[in-house]
């Protein structure tokens, strides 16, 4: 008994606008409208909505036996809310057949988790927050930005109480093994790991249409019958990609829409079914620990984390970014949430890279920048303009654990008026010839404290 | 192989650019073990370097017979020339010449300059060409720019041997489209006649193909390269006295090299931050309206010129610098931005210079986007990891850009034009 898992990850990041540095201090809005909501509108009209009717026909059709999981990355949802919001009402009527699934994963779509675990659950709880809203389900499996996954993120996550996660199967952490298996991590039995099958994945997305391919064109049949054929033991195909892949990164007259609607029929006349992460996790036992001592994720041939992190613009960018983490989440002003969401998002160190400098193809395919020397200026702009705005709030020179304390202190004021004017009330009841006087001394001396904060 | 060069400067006597890229290509030609050169200019110095190469002075190649002795030649010339060569000369003189004004030794004397009789002297040197191209054995010609295309082309019809032309620089760069219908004569003779063009950079390629109407087939493009660093200049300590940084324009001071807008994004810079300040050295034409500009734009105060800069100066200069700019309108190559990040100077170039094809570690504007240039300098000297990163990665790149490999696509041509495999 084989099962199907399909897993399609939505992301677009807020690109920013050319942002110049003497804009800094002067321009607190960073983003390039036009382009996202162009880019953002064209994806959902190619791709998402199409994509989506063709699901939720194919779920509908088979009785709910064709099941999927989404993962949609907050500030995907927060680009569909303004520039499509058609998009989130087609995906709540997915979520109403019951047969898919929301992942969670970070809010911005960040890497935090490799260097600020605060900042990591904060973002993890608020997007999962906004999955239970919109979709009314809370999610119970953990896909991490770009599939970064390591011994130490798997503990972070079980210690919010996931017991799932989607990982990469980088061939540097399986080896010889099958990623068509449940695995579960080195350190936490109870935590089980889906992995990637990255052949058949990477068929549907990059060689789809691709006429030098051998096995082209890719028909549902063939497909499936490929599956059909790997070993018995083999239980779980875990087939994990961009959603784009349907109607934008292979166009609508490749067929792709043809080769979806197909996929289920052929599947179960093999006697194939469909699961979402968490069902899979639940069904069948993992077979045996995976170590990652070190990040993996889901880019490059070497799968690990340098597409991002790799040389020293974006180390400083990255480290820059959340070296003021501490101070923003201190304040208090929504606006700067939003623009420290938006800021973390992965994307912008991706453009920054200069790995295969002479021909990287797919670098400048998804980069909004000519190269990664302007992404890092534009970016370098508008996060010291950021920076400065929160130091506006508090000033630089007053240590961040001092500062923690006097923020308590204003807090918890309002608290502490009120315990004092309970005792106050208290101490009147027993001396009610004096009471006159002291409490009109004490009021003052309260909105004094107010005035002054 | 033995290969027959002409050239109009060569080091350490160099006007421009054009010497140090023929220096540098012939030493770099000269790594390949069975390959010669004999390099005509007009008039040598007598202290160039020809260890690698032999020199010939067209100003010491007789045109009219005189009868001279050894020791006199010797006492002329001896230190850098062989009388036996001036002999071997006198013996292939082709015509009579007697009507040119020609001194003691029978030969025409030259600038080797680029003075206003230019055009004689081009057609002089062409003359004593033929005298050399009649003595000397040799595979292939190789003329190096317009001012030598007709002693090559001379050479060609003399010997049948094929001709490359080398295009360091068209008219169309020097004169920003309004080319001089004489120059752009010559050019277009010398490319109509030559077997093989090879162009510096492929901005370079593409003029030649459009406006000289050359077949791209036989138009190849072949970067230049740099000579590494030499000990002296790599101990020249820079010199800091103040915690400003420094941002650096070197170069003639004209409209072909935009020095108007390295002045405006300078400007913009200032306004935001006034940790900086701004060199223009070299001199030129616009140099007054330069410093007009800037007393205009009311940043006097903060940008320097001090004037034509030579040899050492000029690494004094780069060494203390945090920043090179050049802001090119059209430069068909431009070797400065290279000898810059050799020292370890992070470079903003413009997108219309040739170096821009082969250079990845190094900023890339348009030269009238002042906004971008001012960017891009507030960006090298505000964020440490930008003027690190280039300062690092650039110096590493430039240090793989070695005349060897120019010169083994050279011979490559050569190759590929005599049917050797």
């Amino acid at each position: 008994m084989k099962t199907i898992c399909f897993y399609f990850q939505i992301h677009q990041p807020f690109r920013l606008k050319r942002y110049r540095f003497f804009d800094i201090g002067a321009d607190h809005y960073y983003y390039d409208d036009f382009t996202n909501e162009q880019i953002l509108q064209r994806i959902a009209v190619n791709s998402f909505l199409p994509a989506n009717q063709i699901i939720y026909d194919l779920i509908q059709a088979s009785g709910g036996k064709f099941r999927v999981a989404f993962s949609i990355s907050g500030v995907a949802l927060d680009q569909l809310e303004q520039y499509a919001p058609e998009v989130i009402e087609s995906f709540r009527k997915l979520a109403k057949t019951g047969a898919v699934e929301f992942l969670s994963e970070t809010y911005a779509h960040s890497l935090s988790s490799i260097i600020d675990e605060k900042e990591f659950k904060n973002q993890v709880t608020q997007h999962r927050k906004r999955i239970e809203v919109l979709f009314g389900q809370k999610p119970k499996t953990f896909r991490n930005t770009e599939l970064v996954y390591s011994d130490d993120i798997g503990e972070l996550i079980y210690s919010m109480g996931y017991k799932t996660i989607i990982a990469e199967g980088a061939k540097a952490i399986l080896g010889w093994k099958s990623p068509n298996f449940v695995y579960h991590s080195a350190l936490n039995p109870n935590l089980k790991l889906l992995l990637k099958n990255n052949k058949l994945s990477d068929d549907i997305t990059f060689r789809f249409s691709n006429y030098n391919w051998s096995e082209y064109p890719l028909v549902a049949d063939k497909f499936i019958d490929w599956i059909h054929k790997t070993p018995d033991s083999e239980q779980v195909i875990n087939l994990f990609m961009n959603y784009e892949t349907f109607g934008n990164l292979q166009s609508k007259e490749s067929g792709i829409f043809e080769f979806l609607k197909a996929l289920p029929k052929f599947a179960f006349e093999k006697g194939i079914e469909f699961s979402t992460p968490s069902e899979v996790s639940g069904l069948i036992k993992a077979t045996g620990p995976i170590s990652v001592p070190n990040p993996t994720s889901w880019a490059d041939e070497e799968r690990d984390l340098s597409a991002w992190l790799g040389n020293d613009l974006q180390q400083e960018a990255f480290n820059k970014l959340y070296s003021i983490a501490e101070r923003v989440r201190m304040s208090k002003d929504r606006r700067l949430h939003l623009d420290w969401n938006y800021l973390q998002t992965s994307d912008h160190f991706y453009y920054m890279s200069t790995k295969n400098f002479s021909d990287g193809g797919l670098y400048r395919y998804f980069s909004p920048y000519e190269t990664p020397f302007d992404a890092f200026i534009n970016y370098m702009n508008v996060l010291s303009d950021f920076t400065e705005r929160v130091e506006a709030q508090f000033p630089s020179s007053v240590g961040n654990e001092e500062l923690n304390s006097l923020l308590t202190t204003i807090q918890n004021q309002e608290l502490k008026i009120a315990a004092l004017e309970k005792e106050l009330k208290k101490s009147k009841k027993g001396n009610n010839t004096e009471m006159p006087r002291k409490t009109g001394k004490t009021d003052k001396s309260n909105s004094k404290t107010k005035t002054a904060k | 192989m033995r290969a027959l060069m002409f050239g109009w400067e060569f080091p350490p006597h160099i006007l421009g650019g054009l010497g140090t890229a023929s220096f540098g290509l012939t030493r770099g030609m000269a790594t390949q073990s069975d390959m010669d050169v004999v390099f005509v200019i007009p008039k040598p110095h007598g202290d160039e370097d020809q260890s690698f190469l032999k020199i010939i002075g067209a100003c010491n190649t007789p045109v009219v017979w005189r009868d001279v002795s050894w020791e006199h030649l010797e006492n002329r010339f001896g230190s850098y020339m062989s009388p036996q060569d001036y002999y071997n000369m006198r013996g292939h003189i082709y015509a009579d010449f007697r009507y040119l004004y020609t001194n003691d030794l029978g030969c025409i004397e030259f600038s080797g300059r680029y003075p206003d009789n230019l055009m004689e002297e081009i057609n002089n040197y062409s003359i004593c060409a033929g005298v050399i191209a009649r003595t000397e054995h040799y595979d292939i010609i190789h003329s190096h720019d317009w001012l030598t295309y007709s002693a090559g082309i001379h050479a060609k019809n003399v010997s049948g041997k094929p001709l490359v032309i080398h295009v360091h620089a068209t008219d169309f760069d020097r004169s920003r489209g309004n080319v001089n219908p004489q120059v752009y004569g010559i050019e277009k003779n010398g490319m109509d006649h030559a077997d093989h063009i090879i162009c510096v950079s492929n901005l370079t390629r593409d003029t030649v193909i459009s406006k000289y109407h050359q077949d791209p087939r036989k138009v190849s493009t072949v970067h230049n390269a740099v000579e590494p660093v030499s000990k002296q200049i790599e101990d020249i300590e820079p010199e800091r006295h103040t915690p400003q940084k420094v941002v650096t324009f070197l170069g003639r001071i004209t409209m072909q090299k935009g020095p108007e807008y390295f002045v405006e994004a300078a400007s913009r810079v200032l306004q935001k931050t006034s940790n900086v300040r701004f060199v223009m050295a070299g001199n030129g034409d616009m140099m007054e309206a330069m410093i007009n500009l800037v007393a205009k734009r009311g940043i006097a105060d903060k940008f320097h010129f001090p004037g034509f800069l030579k040899g050492r100066q000029v690494y004094r200069m780069l060494k203390s610098s945090d920043v090179y700019i050049m802001p090119s309108v059209s430069e068909p190559f431009g070797i400065s931005p290279l000898e810059a990040m050799q020292v370890g100077v992070p470079s903003i170039i413009s997108k219309q210079s040739g170096c821009a094809e082969i250079l990845n570690y190094a900023i890339k504007t348009d030269y009238w986007d002042i906004d971008a240039m001012a960017d891009a300098i507030y960006s090298i000297i505000s964020y440490p990891a930008m003027y690190e990163f280039l300062k690092i990665q650039g110096k590493k790149e430039v240090d793989e850009i070695k005349w060897e490999y120019a010169g083994h696509k050279v011979r490559a041509i050569y190759d590929r034009l005599l049917g050797i495999k």
